[in-house]
């Protein structure tokens, strides 16, 4: 019976690049041995993706696997079935030490897209993203302004950021006043 | 008078004028004009007031360095005090107002302070403003607020319409300063393939080179100087920021830019200043050199100026200082003043070289213009007023006697150059004295040194001490590559531009003027113009033992503020060090702190501000809260409803609503907030009886229990319920504030100590939304949610009893429930997606209507836990109190051989039976005690106090009870059941209490236990 | 402002991304331990002017701890590794020997001494 919302319920902004709320994500929190055949199967399996190197994503079809930690990865399925891959991965892994769970609805999952996007982020984080140092299927764990984030950037130019959704409205506010349309810095092009 | 001339002015644009005001007048300037120029040109040669005498200033430099013209620009809520003239692009509707006057800038009325100069030296607020104290509140304060001070501060009621941000960057190679130096190294390093960043803090490119001539590779400075841009531009591996000023080196190649966006164009959208937050490896400091005053009486009169500088507004802006000047140098570089002035139609009355046996083909070159040249002369001092009129010149090696006066009405001096080294000294470069030259200059053996241990600073040109356009540019080249080099880019020499420049003869260190100077003069001889400090001064902190030269600099404040030693350091240091009978070297410099020139708190703060300004953490109900009255608490980041207030309710009237509610019918608190981590994994259980004080390993799946936790010192931290989930799994609640610090502790522990331990633990408190259901219809509302539904779990008191869990549906929501209670009620804690929250929250709502359902917030929470004794963790505890002091023995496991604490409450002080323990206060006439009153004991305390005997933890109103209730900690409480003791209020009042037990309401549990 | 590089992500992460978590290397009294081992383990901590031993954890970033080997003097770092360990690796005790000759903190120092 549900109607799920995400905090930032549809929002958008254009500026320097657009910000959008990316909407209902399903991802799943994954604790292991990320060098076990077992796990690498189970990730396969429920993602369609390989277990990503080190500050990286795989990206399938239908999900993608994100490295978080040596023993972390971030697992994204449709929402709708994120519930159901949870249940299937804590099966696949009984025999192995490792923790899956369902993180869908504790996020927030925002897109930047446009020529400004680098920029955008780079107000705000403390990371390199010019395109020698930061590319598509590059994955950073950082700090956004005062919040923890995580981002990675996708083979057309546009980032993805997760956060904690109690702070989806302020990501959200903040990469918008990032992008303000009269704030292009002129050093990172798309 | 000073005017625009007739022809010069290369920044200038003489078709676009513009109109600005100064002190209410209209005036008018030139596109390319600063502030300053353009004051210059209306013949406004006064701009200020000075600091602590008032005495009348004009500007005395043409860049960052003006220690005078300090402007309190625009109005409203764009207006900014202290902003320096010179530095301040003109724009058409600027409006600048001159500061630290009062009447007018021409009348002032605490220029009295100017006559009374010689009471009021250095040190004179130390000593006279320590005795009485009671007067320093009433009177001296207050009057020191209102003379002393630069501009007025902007209105607090105001708020800055302009937005900032910042930019993080990172570079192989930073260069600091685009002069010809800057740009020559940016080049070399950028050919060498590092990734280059060049800041530039003026519009400008190119430095002084323009104006002070010679040849570059055979033409002219700027023909070089555009042809070298148009190639940095062309390189993708080059970034080039104008209007970027580096304000700060900082540990491990930490470079701040201070970026002025719309400064020179207020209001035309986006941000208004950017602070570049950049990472590099290696950074070139090209940042030139700063000329010096010459140290003679009426040396801040305004028309006095550096020579350099009025060599820059006549080339660069087209105005001249004045009709007749009188040159003033130590030096070969003043003699370029000359000729500039010569050449733009100014008559230059004298050159007075301080040297005997003067300069070389420069003063040559002067004479032949007819220009009368001194040697061995110098200035005895200039008519005080508000405006230079008359020059007395004597002799250099004497007291000052058998002047011969001049007219004129400017004068431009030249004490030599002292290479900007702040930069290079920010973050602990150390600095050479050389003795030629009369300057610090880097010391390339001793750099600031970067996370590798090794140099990451490299000064070059001018601010390396070199002078000549070909040894600056050789230098640069040089640095450019080394730079290169050592981030890590295969060496490549890289030929540097052939520079050209006259040559000059020797320069002669010439600290005071004339050199033996009495004290009347050097009573008006200013070596720190911005803070007014005189040779007299430092000479009168030498003579009260102030040796050392950071304890001179605070005694006498020269250097401190905006000025940072840019014009005041070395005449200082050579006048302490002469004092003392002692060499500079030996007396050393001041420490020079970033910013190298202020930058706006605006910058600093970048992004965070209005709704940005911290992040506001949102539970999946904060919308509905937000329409329904809800009175916002901060809790941590997370806004919790304090009550929901109604139309024409008050706060209280609103909480004790709530409270009678909830115990009689239903209430609905968002518990959202609470944290929720899954620990799980083979060793979970032994790690949370380590994590816990009581036992967690042997708690059943489906099962709740309430824990503690304590820190390695014993002292509480944290508790909630925590529940066994499967065989390898538990899901604990924290607090509120508790869940990423808990998670966080949890994680450390695991890493750190027992890291062959198979524990992982998740965070996943945001994954739900947690409604508690409260009250003795409780079950009723969830029944009829799980009846519209069509069926769901069983919630009846034996399929889920007190203290259990389970999962399922209710209403038709994915849910698992925890029949848990922290208000003595019967309750369900009932946990839904976070997605879906917000749908459940108004499906309760909505069901409840027919059980008289409202909301209730954190305040009714506390008082419904207090009416039961239950502590709350930032109540009752402090981060001082153990379980032992809140009765809570029974959750100190004994069987367990170890966790965390244990040990800690072995230690005496621990185990001391005089702690203070958790008991209830009831007050004798029912009022409510005051938050955090202590308990009068008897007697005083070593230092003479009222001895104290315990304190008020938690005090309310209990609506159910109708009186005050209270918890609170007190000596030999539980033994005291019954006695009433006194807390003095803040108020006079005493308030007197009976200890009674904590819990106050339903003693037996029976009310959730239904 | 520091950079460390984190051992466990590879990311060389400025200040902000991290927290500091004290010295490095604290072994841990419990229940049996005496009241002078319990004091000093809570209480005593070092506080040299040169080479140290800290705990730094990449909070804004991968979430681990690390140790990090530095000069508290120079800002220099030696190295970081991993927090499981004991004592620092050889190879970062080698590095501070061939750069501070004759250091010694705790029950470290320079094996050539």
């Amino acid at each position: 019976m549900s109607n799920p919302v995400t905090a930032t319920n549809g929002a958008q902004f254009a500026g320097i690049a657009t910000v959008a709320d990316a909407g209902l994500q399903g991802m799943i929190t994954l604790r292991g041995d990320l060098s076990s055949s077992v796990l690498q199967a189970a990730v396969k399996a429920a993602t369609g993706a390989a277990v990503p190197a080190q500050r990286k994503i795989e990206i399938s079809d239908n999900g993608a696997a994100a490295w978080m930690s040596p023993d972390e990865l971030l697992l994204l399925v449709p929402y709708e079935q994120a519930v159901a891959k949870t249940a299937e991965l804590a099966e696949a892994l009984k025999g192995e030490h490792a923790l899956a769970a369902n993180v869908s609805d504790a996020r927030s999952f925002l897109s930047i897209a446009g020529e400004g996007a680098r920029e955008t982020l780079a107000k705000i984080a403390p990371v390199d993203l010019s395109a020698e140092a930061f590319k598509p299927g590059d994955f950073r764990r950082s700090r956004t302004a005062q919040v923890a984030a995580a981002f990675w950037l996708q083979k057309d130019g546009s980032f993805r950021v997760v956060c904690f959704r109690s702070v989806g409205a302020y990501m959200f506010n903040l990469l918008s006043a990032s992008a303000h349309p009269q704030s292009a810095v002129g050093v990172y092009t798309a | 008078m000073s005017t625009r001339l007739a022809k010069q002015g290369r920044l200038i644009d003489r078709s676009k004028q513009i109109d600005f005001t100064f002190n209410g007048k209209r005036m008018q300037g030139y596109a390319g004009d600063s502030l300053a120029s353009a004051l210059l040109a209306n013949d406004q040669m006064m701009m200020g007031r000075s600091f602590k005498y008032h005495r009348p200033r004009g500007v005395v430099a043409a860049g960052s360095e003006e220690p005078n013209a300090l402007m309190q620009l625009g109005s409203g809520d764009r207006y900014e005090p202290n902003q320096r003239a010179t530095t301040t692009e003109l724009f058409s509707g600027l409006t600048a107002k001159s500061q630290n006057h009062w009447p007018s800038l021409e009348f002032d009325v605490l220029s009295i302070n100017n006559k009374l100069s010689r009471f009021l030296t250095a040190g004179f607020y130390y000593k006279m403003f320590i005795h009485p104290r009671p007067l320093w509140k009433h009177v001296y304060e207050p009057i020191i607020r209102k003379s002393a001070g630069l501009g007025e501060a902007p209105d607090n009621e105001l708020k800055d319409p302009d937005t900032y941000e910042h930019f993080y960057f990172f570079a192989d190679v930073v260069v600091i300063g685009g002069g010809v130096a800057g740009l020559q190294a940016a080049k070399a390093a950028a050919e060498s393939g590092a990734k280059v960043l060049v800041l530039e803090e003026n519009k400008h490119w190119g430095g002084r080179a323009s104006v002070d001539g010679g040849t570059i590779d055979g033409e002219e400075p700027e023909v070089w100087i555009e042809k070298t841009l148009d190639a940095l531009r062309g390189m993708n591996n080059v970034t080039l920021r104008d209007r970027c000023m580096a304000s700060g080196v900082y540990d491990h190649g930490y470079v701040l830019g201070y970026e002025r966006l719309t400064d020179h164009a207020p209001g035309q959208g986006g941000p208004r200043h950017r602070l570049w937050r950049i990472r590099t490896k290696q950074i070139v400091t090209a940042t030139g050199a700063i000329e010096r005053p010459l140290s003679f009486a009426g040396n801040d009169v305004p028309g006095v100026m550096l020579a350099a500088a009025m060599r820059d507004y006549v080339v660069n802006w087209g105005v001249t200082p004045g009709q007749k000047v009188v040159v003033a140098t130590n030096n070969d570089d003043a003699y370029r003043t000359a000729l500039a002035l010569h050449e733009a139609g100014v008559e230059v009355v004298r050159v007075v070289d301080a040297r005997e046996t003067g300069g070389g083909a420069l003063m040559e070159a002067v004479r032949e213009k007819g220009i009368r040249v001194e040697l061995g002369r110098a200035i005895a001092k200039v008519k005080d007023g508000p405006r230079v009129t008359k020059v007395a010149i004597c002799a250099q090696n004497g007291e000052g006697g058998a002047q011969e006066e001049v007219e004129a009405d400017a004068v431009a001096m030249s004490g030599g150059w002292s290479p900007v080294v702040h930069l290079w000294s920010h973050c602990g470069g150390k600095l050479n004295w050389d003795k030629e030259h009369a300057f610090f200059r880097p010391d390339p053996a001793r750099p600031p040194l970067g996370d590798n241990g090794t140099g990451f600073v490299i000064a070059t040109g001018a601010a390396n001490g070199n002078l000549g356009l070909g040894a600056v540019l050789e230098d640069a080249a040089a640095a450019g590559s080394q730079a290169a080099e050592a981030a890590g880019f295969p060496a490549k020499a890289v030929a540097s531009a052939k520079g050209v420049s006259e040559a000059e003869t020797a320069m002669e260190a010439v600290w005071l003027m004339p050199a033996k100077a009495d004290i009347k003069l050097r009573m008006k001889s200013w070596l720190d113009y911005q803070n007014d400090v005189k040779v007299s001064d430092v000479q009168l902190a030498a003579r009260e033992g102030y040796e050392s030269v950071e304890h001179t600099k605070r005694y006498t404040t020269l250097g401190m503020a905006t000025d940072q030693g840019k014009l005041s350091n070395i005449n200082g240091l050579a006048i302490l060090a002469d004092s003392l009978n002692s060499e500079i070297p030996q007396v050393g410099t001041t420490t020079f702190r970033p910013p190298y020139h202020p930058i706006s708190m605006g910058a600093i703060g970048g992004e965070a501000r209005g709704e940005i300004f911290q992040p506001v953490r949102k539970t999946p109900i904060y919308d509905w809260n937000d329409a329904n009255g809800a009175d916002w608490e901060p809790v941590g980041q997370w806004r919790r409803p304090f009550a929901y207030t109604r139309s024409g309710e008050s706060r209280h009237d609103a909480v004790n609503r709530e409270v009678k509610n909830t115990r009689e019918n239903l209430g609905l608190l968002d518990a959202s907030t609470l944290g929720k981590l899954i620990v799980k994994g083979p060793d979970a259980g032994k790690f949370l009886d380590m994590m816990y004080t009581n036992m967690m390993s042997t708690l059943k799946i489906g099962k709740c229990r309430y824990g503690l936790m304590c820190s390695e010192n014993g002292f509480l931290s944290d508790d909630g319920v925590v529940a066994r989930i499967d065989e390898d799994t538990w899901l604990c609640h924290t607090t509120t504030g508790g869940a990423e610090s808990i998670h966080a502790h949890m994680e450390e522990w695991l890493q750190t100590e027992w890291w062959d331990w198979k524990v992982y633990v998740a965070n996943v408190t945001e994954q739900y939304a947690q409604v508690a259901v409260v009250g003795p219809k409780a079950r009723k509302v969830l029944e009829k949610l799980n009846a519209q539904a069509g069926g769901g779990m069983d919630l009846g008191k034996d399929a889920l009893p007190f203290m259990e869990w389970r999962d399922g549906q209710i209403g038709g929501f994915d849910a698992r429930a925890y029949r848990i209670s922290f208000s003595g009620e019967l309750s369900y804690e009932i946990a839904v997606a976070a997605s879906e929250g917000q749908a459940f929250w108004d499906a309760l709502m909505e069901a409840g209507k027919e059980f008289n359902v409202m909301p209730y917030g954190t305040e009714t929470l506390h008082i419904l836990r207090a009416e039961k004794g239950f502590i709350m963790i930032g109540d009752e505890t402090d981060g001082t109190v153990i379980p032992q002091d809140l009765n809570l023995q029974w959750a100190l496991s004994k069987k367990k051989e170890d966790y965390l604490g244990k040990r800690a409450h072995l230690r005496s002080h621990m185990a001391d039976p005089d702690r203070w323990k958790l008991v209830g206060l009831e007050t004798t006439d029912g009022s409510v005690l005051p938050d955090g009153a202590y308990a009068r004991g008897n007697g005083v305390n070593a230092n003479g106090q009222q001895n104290v005997i315990g304190r008020v933890t938690s005090t309310y109103y209990s609506a159910t009870l109708g009186r005050g209730i209270a918890m609170g900690l007190v000596k030999h409480g539980p033994k005291r059941m019954g006695e009433v003791i006194e807390f003095p209020g803040t108020d006079g009042t005493i308030y007197k209490a009976k200890i009674v037990d904590p819990v106050f309401y339903d003693k037996e549990g029976e009310k959730q236990n239904v | 402002m520091l950079i460390l590089e984190c051992p466990y992500c590879g990311v060389k992460a400025e200040e902000t991304e991290l927290g500091a978590g004290g010295e490095a290397h604290l072994k841990r009294y419990g229940p049996g331990s005496d009241d002078d081992q319990f004091h000093d383990y809570l209480f005593m901590r070092e506080n040299p002017k040169g080479v140290h031993f800290e705990r730094w954890r990449h909070s804004n970033g991968c979430g681990k701890w690390f140790h990090a080997a530095r000069c508290t003097m120079t800002m220099e770092v030696f190295g970081t590794y991993s927090a499981q360990t004991y004592e620092p690796p050889q190879e970062i005790k080698d590095k501070i020997t061939a750069k501070r000759p004759g250091w010694s903190w705790r029950e470290f120092s320079d094996a050539s001494e």
